[in-house]
C-alpha cells in the first residue's frame, strides 16, 4: 500500500508528481461532476473555440452522476470511467484538469494525456455513495441542467473526499497491471 | 414540493397501495439484503490490501446509508418488477407506476430514464417501457407476490447474451459466462452477482438471467443440475483474479444464480445479467390479507 495525501483547492504539478499508483488521495476543495453527455457538450464548444462556463484548469473531474434532492445532494459515488475514455484525453489536454476521479480504470488513450500533462486518475469505490455525499459540504454551482440532473455538471464542495486510490499517474504506470506483475 | 394522490388498488387478494411499492423501494434502496450483505463481509475478511480496504468501505457506506436512510448508491437503478399475481394486472401496473413516481420524490431516488435517442431525461423514473414489469400468472394465492429489482446500468452495460449451438453444450455455456465476465473486468463493481439464463429464446433468456438475481445468495436452485453447474462457474470466474473493484483477488463474484426453461431442439440461448455488489432487492407478498414486505 502507498501513502496518504490530502490536496486542497487547486492542483499543481509537484503534487501530481510525487503521488504514484496506490497512494490514497484525500480532496478538500471542488470537484466538477462530468460524465457521458458533460464531456460531449465540453468537447463541442472547445473546439468551437468557445470557453466552458466554469474553470478546469489544475481542478478535478469527478465521473459521477450525483442524487440531488432539495439542493443537497444525497448519494454520490462514481460511474464507469471507460465510457469517457474516448472523451478524457482531449479533455485533459484542453482544460488543463489534474485530477479525473471515477471508477472501474481508464484506457491507454487517457494514460498518455496524463503524463503528456501532467495529471492522474484516480478510483472512490464505486456504489458508496451515500458515504461519498457525507463529504460534500455543498453545490457552488450548476451548469448544463438541460442535460437532466445525472448528466449536469455539478460543481461540489468537499471536504475530505476519499480514499480515492491512484490507479493512473502522471509516469505513465497503472496500479491494475503493477499488481499483476507484483510491483505492490 | 409535488403532491401525490395515492390510490389503493386490488392486488392479490388483498387491497394493495402505491404507498406499498413507494415503503418497498425506499427499504429496497437504502438497505441491503442480509445475505448480501453478509457474502461482503466475509469477502473482506479474505482479502488484503486494497482490496480489502475498500470492502471495508464500501460496508461502511452500507451502514452510513441504512442509517440514514439514503439510497446505499447513487445510481438508483432502473427497475425491474416481477409480479406472479391472479388478476387485476392493469391495476398493479398502476400501483407501480404511481409508487415509482412518489418514490422518485420521496425516498429520493435518481432519475434515470431517458429517451435512447434525444437523451432527454422523463424526470420521475416513468417512461416509455419503464418501469419494467414481467407478469407471471399464479394460480396459488399462497405464492402471490412482487419482486422489485433495482438494476444499475455499470453492470447492466457488460451484461451479454448469445445464441450457441446445442452441440456447445455445458462447456459453451462455462466458456461465453466466464469470459463475459472477464470482459466485464473493473467495469461492473465488483464483487459482482452473476445471473445466468439457459434455454427458452434470445429474450426468455435474457429474462431469466435477471430473475435469477431475484433468488437469496443462501437459497439453492430448485434444479440440482443448476445448482452444480452455479459452484463450478463461480470457481472458474474467481479464479480470474479481477477481484474487489478490480484490485485483485480471491473474491470476484459473491454468487451465481442460474434459472433454465426448455429451448427449441437447434438452440441453446444463454444469457448473462452481471450485477454490481449492491444487489438491491425486495418482495412484497400477500400474506393472511395483509401485505408485507420480505428480503
Amino acid at each position: 500500500m502507498g501513502n496518504a495525501y490530502t490536496l486542497r483547492g487547486r492542483i499543481g504539478e509537484e503534487e501530481v508528481k510525487r503521488l504514484k499508483v496506490g497512494d490514497a488521495v484525500f480532496i478538500t476543495g471542488e470537484l466538477f461532476t462530468m460524465r457521458d453527455q458533460a464531456h460531449l457538450r465540453a468537447l463541442e464548444i472547445l473546439r468551437g473555440g468557445g470557453a466552458l462556463p466554469f474553470d478546469l484548469h489544475g481542478g478535478v473531474i469527478y465521473h459521477c452522476g450525483p442524487l440531488v434532492k432539495g439542493g443537497k445532494v444525497v448519494s454520490a459515488g462514481p460511474t464507469t470511467s471507460m465510457r469517457m475514455e474516448k472523451s478524457e484525453a482531449e479533455i485533459i489536454a484542453r482544460t488543463g484538469v489534474r485530477c479525473i476521479i471515477g471508477k472501474g480504470g481508464m484506457g491507454a488513450s487517457t494514460l498518455s494525456a496524463l503524463s503528456r500533462h501532467c495529471a492522474f486518475y484516480a478510483e472512490y469505490p464505486g456504489g458508496a455513495g451515500a458515504l461519498a455525499a457525507k463529504s460534500v459540504v455543498g453545490i457552488r454551482g450548476t451548469y448544463w441542467l438541460d442535460l437532466g440532473d445525472p448528466e449536469a455538471v455539478w460543481e461540489l464542495e468537499v471536504e475530505n473526499f476519499g480514499p480515492c486510490f491512484v490507479t493512473m499517474d502522471s509516469q505513465g504506470m497503472t496500479l491494475r497491471e503493477s499488481l499483476r506483475k507484483g510491483k505492490i | 414540493m409535488a403532491f401525490y394522490n395515492l390510490s389503493a388498488y386490488e392486488i392479490f387478494d388483498v387491497q394493495m397501495r402505491a404507498e406499498d411499492i413507494v415503503e418497498a423501494l425506499r427499504i429496497m434502496e437504502t438497505d441491503l439484503p442480509p445475505d448480501v450483505e453478509a457474502a461482503l463481509a466475509r469477502c473482506r475478511d479474505e482479502e488484503e490490501g486494497i482490496s480489502r480496504e475498500v470492502l471495508g468501505t464500501i460496508l461502511e457506506n452500507v451502514r452510513v446509508a441504512r442509517e440514514l436512510g439514503v439510497p446505499i448508491c447513487q445510481d438508483t437503478g432502473s427497475l425491474v418488477f416481477f409480479v406472479e399475481a391472479k388478476g387485476s394486472w392493469s391495476a398493479i401496473c398502476r400501483a407501480i407506476r404511481e409508487g415509482v413516481a412518489v418514490a422518485t420524490e420521496s425516498v429520493p431516488l435518481r432519475a434515470n430514464i431517458v429517451n435512447p435517442f434525444s437523451r432527454r431525461n422523463t424526470g420521475n423514473n416513468l417512461g416509455r417501457g419503464n418501469p419494467m414489469i414481467h407478469i407471471e400468472a399464479c394460480t396459488d394465492p399462497e405464492m402471490e407476490r412482487v419482486g422489485i429489482l433495482a438494476k444499475g446500468a455499470g453492470s447492466e452495460n457488460v451484461s451479454a447474451a448469445t445464441m450457441l449451438d446445442p452441440d456447445q453444450s455445458v462447456a459453451g455455456i462455462k466458456e461465453f459466462v466466464v469470459e463475459a465476465v472477464r470482459k466485464a473486468g473493473a467495469k461492473p463493481c465488483p464483487p459482482i452477482i452473476v445471473g445466468v439464463g439457459v434455454g427458452g429464446s434470445l429474450d426468455e433468456a435474457a429474462l431469466l438471467s435477471k430473475r435469477a438475481l431475484m433468488r437469496r445468495l443462501d437459497e439453492p436452485p430448485e434444479d440440482p443440475f443448476a445448482g452444480a453447474l452455479e459452484a463450478a462457474l463461480l470457481k472458474e470466474i474467481n479464479s480470474l483474479g479481477i477481484g474487489p473493484m478490480g484490485f485483485g483477488g480471491r473474491n470476484t463474484a459473491l454468487g451465481v444464480r442460474l434459472e433454465t426453461a426448455d429451448c427449441h431442439t437447434a438452440s441453446l440461448p444463454v444469457a448473462v445479467s452481471i450485477q454490481c455488489w449492491a444487489l438491491r432487492r425486495i418482495f412484497l407478498e400477500a400474506e393472511g390479507g395483509m401485505v408485507k414486505i420480505a428480503r
